[in-house]
């Protein structure tokens, strides 16, 4: 009986692991029953050797799929092996390896078998006998199937910690060309339907605190970086329409892994854009929590990021003249800005500020990187850059300066800012 | 020099803080009854751990520092660095003369306490993460630690919350002590010499080897070879810690 589980679960999780979405925080959920399990921040039990975190059990309930998308091992036309868990499979190795304090949860997604209903169903009677039979608190991240129904979706919503719906292609003539049966208002429809589901819910719980939980870590999706020709801008363009519009907690940005030799993607052995997939995630960053607008970072002149610098630098190298910014009076969303200044930084400076005016010395205690912000900013000091700079220039010595090292090490180790 | 000697729990060492104050006395030393090599230059005086003393000193400094500075002294406490109860002296001797004296990051014994504090609550964060239980044939979730710090009273709440439904014995093996849920409460216990060996297979139940060669299974392959990074795999998991971790165990 092992043996057989043993190849399900290599060839299932082989499947989901192109899925990069591993978070296990967010969620509210807590052991009030003396159950099994509890959420909170969300903690990575082991890194794979790609360094990727691994919170939860992540895997396919089915790789049998109806769909031939391109740019998926899944797809019907691949030669490979097909299986599929039973309910109550995936529920025992959930469980056995919380116990075992393996991992926060499940993460459960799947190929289409039959339809839509016939697949949902199934992955929401998972979610169910974990919570209801096994009284399990930990988390639980579902895939949304396109096309479901909304009597099962709020189904998944109750027993669900989060929800994700992915986009996969960045534009709809992509789709077109990778996945010609699917429509893109089948994705978005499950989307929308959960939205609003969420709002409802949240003003019920205001008025009775004792209402259910809905989806408490929100829903998520995921675009493939570099399996068609789309450009920064369609892709920052669609993730900033999907926090906009649907409320996601975030986008993830895949690289695409080569798995087949299709002519419509790159050919296997192409390498994956993994300075790309960061550069989207820094862009992602700067609209989530520093005031950016995503026209700011791409537009039709500048449709693509800048590989060599961050794209908050890539900013403010084309808009210098709202630079110099006075870092003891000037308000935080212009502190913000400046590159070198990160969200903990630009924090301290405001509370600093208030009690002596801050000089370099302060600054670098405050772990601001100097060495980028140094042509951006005046401080309390008789030093500074003087000489009037073209972008060209201050690019320059940023990029031969010390910056070099830590430019390298950043795509290595694919840190944010 | 005056040494106090305690016993090496954090209310003997409350209480020598007590008695401190209670002699007048200026300059000393603290030092746990384990560590302490008389010399003849120096004066011991051994400390009795009285709760009520611990218990004064204790909400003394409720109302001077707060909540995450009181418990920043705790985890220093637990790191066991040697000497490291002089720098927590001095740092409650500064807090008792001083206002907010937690923020004063130029003064030596602050700093410190601040930096230790962050490497103990690191390693408690690492175990809450690299803990892995085995299930034995009584029915225990069994896990053993051998941690740079002594984190196992901190770990306790997490591990409470998170397992209410099975019995489970997190045990130190340097320390030599564990804690153990029975469904009802924590506890802190000792294992008779001998019995905590963790090799003799046949104290574990007949589904645990089948299910730690599941986890090892699904940790190679949720791996993306393309994307293989080892420098980060070793940062986030170094390898001091792979003893813990069933799936990098050979
Ligand atoms: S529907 Fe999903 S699983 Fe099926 S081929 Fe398309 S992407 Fe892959």
């Amino acid at each position: 009986m092992w043996d057989r589980i043993r190849e399900k679960l290599q060839i299932l999780a082989d499947a989901a692991k192109y899925d990069v979405s591993c978070s296990s925080s967010g969620s509210t959920r807590k052991n009030t029953n003396k159950g099994l399990g509890d959420t909170g921040n969300g903690i990575c039990h082991t890194y794979t050797e790609d360094g990727r975190c691994v919170s939860l059990l992540k895997i396919l309930l089915t790789n049998f799929c109806i769909y031939d998308c391109a740019y998926c091992v899944t797809r019907k036309s691949n030669d490979i092996k097909r299986t599929a868990f039973t309910v109550q499979e995936v529920v025992d190795l959930t469980i056995n390896f919380y116990r075992r304090n393996y991992i926060e949860g499940l993460f459960l997604s799947s190929g289409i078998f039959k339809d839509a209903d016939y697949t949902m169903e199934r992955l929401v009677r998972v979610a169910k006998k974990l919570r209801t039979e096994h009284n399990f608190n930990g988390y639980i991240h579902l895939k949304s199937i396109p096309g479901a129904s909304d009597e099962l979706m709020k189904e998944a919503g109750l027993y669900a910690d989060r929800l994700s719906v992915n986009i996969e292609v960045p534009t709809e003539q992509g789709l077109k060309l990778l996945a010609p049966e699917k429509d893109r208002k089948d994705m978005i429809q499950p989307m929308n339907f959960l939205k609003n589901e969420i709002i409802l819910r949240q003003s019920e719980k205001k008025l009775f605190k004792k209402a259910p939980l809905f989806a408490p870590a929100g829903q998520s999706s995921q675009m493939i970086i570099g399996a068609t020709q789309e450009t920064d801008k369609d892709i920052m363009f669609t993730a900033n329409s999907l926090y906009k519009n649907f409320n996601l907690k975030r986008v993830y940005y895949s690289g695409y892994v080569p798995v087949s030799n299709d002519h419509r993607l790159p050919g296997l052995g192409t390498s994956v854009p993994r300075l790309r997939e960061n550069r989207l995630y820094q862009a992602d960053w700067l609209l989530r929590f520093y005031g950016f607008q995503v026209n700011e970072l791409v537009h039709n002149q500048q449709p693509n990021l800048d590989m060599d610098i961050d794209p908050k630098l890539g900013w403010a190298l084309s808009n210098l003249n709202q630079f110099p910014v006075d870092i003891n009076r000037a308000d935080l969303h212009l502190i913000l800005r400046v590159p070198g200044i990160g969200m903990l930084s630009a924090k301290k400076i405001v509370e600093a500020r208030r009690f002596q005016r801050l000089n370099w010395e302060h600054l670098k205690k405050l772990g601001v990187a100097l060495n980028r912000a140094r042509f951006f900013i005046t401080c309390n000091s008789s030093y500074f850059e003087r000489r009037d700079l073209s972008a060209k220039q201050i690019r320059h010595f940023i990029l031969s300066g010390s910056d070099k090292k830590t430019f390298s090490a950043a795509v290595t180790q694919l840190q944010l800012f | 020099m005056t040494i106090l000697v305690y016993d090496g729990t954090w209310p003997g060492f409350l209480s020598c803080v007590f008695e401190a104050y209670e002699r007048k006395l200026t300059e000393l030393q603290i030092s746990s009854e384990l560590r302490f090599q008389a010399s003849l230059l120096d004066t011991p005086i051994t400390i009795i751990t009285e709760e009520a003393k611990a218990r004064r000193v204790w909400s003394g400094l409720q109302k001077r520092l707060s909540g995450q500075a009181l418990r920043q002294l705790y985890h220093c406490f637990l790191s066991e660095i040697p000497m490291i109860e002089n720098t927590l002296f001095e740092y409650i001797r500064l807090a008792f003369a001083w206002e907010g004296v937690e923020k004063a990051f130029t003064k030596a014994s602050v700093l410190r306490v601040s930096q230790v504090a962050k490497m103990v609550y690191r390693e408690k964060h690492r175990m809450e993460a690299f803990v892995r239980f085995q299930l034995t044939t009584d029915g225990i979730y069994y896990a053993t630690i051998e941690p740079d710090f002594n984190v196992l009273p901190i770990l306790r709440s997490h591990f409470e919350k998170r397992y209410a439904d099975q019995k489970w014995l997190i045990y130190d093996l340097r320390r030599k002590y564990g804690i153990f849920y029975d469904l009802e409460e924590v506890e802190e216990i000792q294992l008779e010499r001998g019995s905590s060996g963790t090799e003799a297979s046949s104290i574990f139940s007949e589904d645990e080897a089948a299910y730690q060669t599941l986890w090892k299974d699904y940790f190679e392959h949720v791996n993306i070879k393309e994307r293989k990074n080892m420098k980060l795999h070793l940062r986030h998991v170094p390898r001091r810690y792979w003893k813990y971790l069933t799936e990098k165990a050979p």
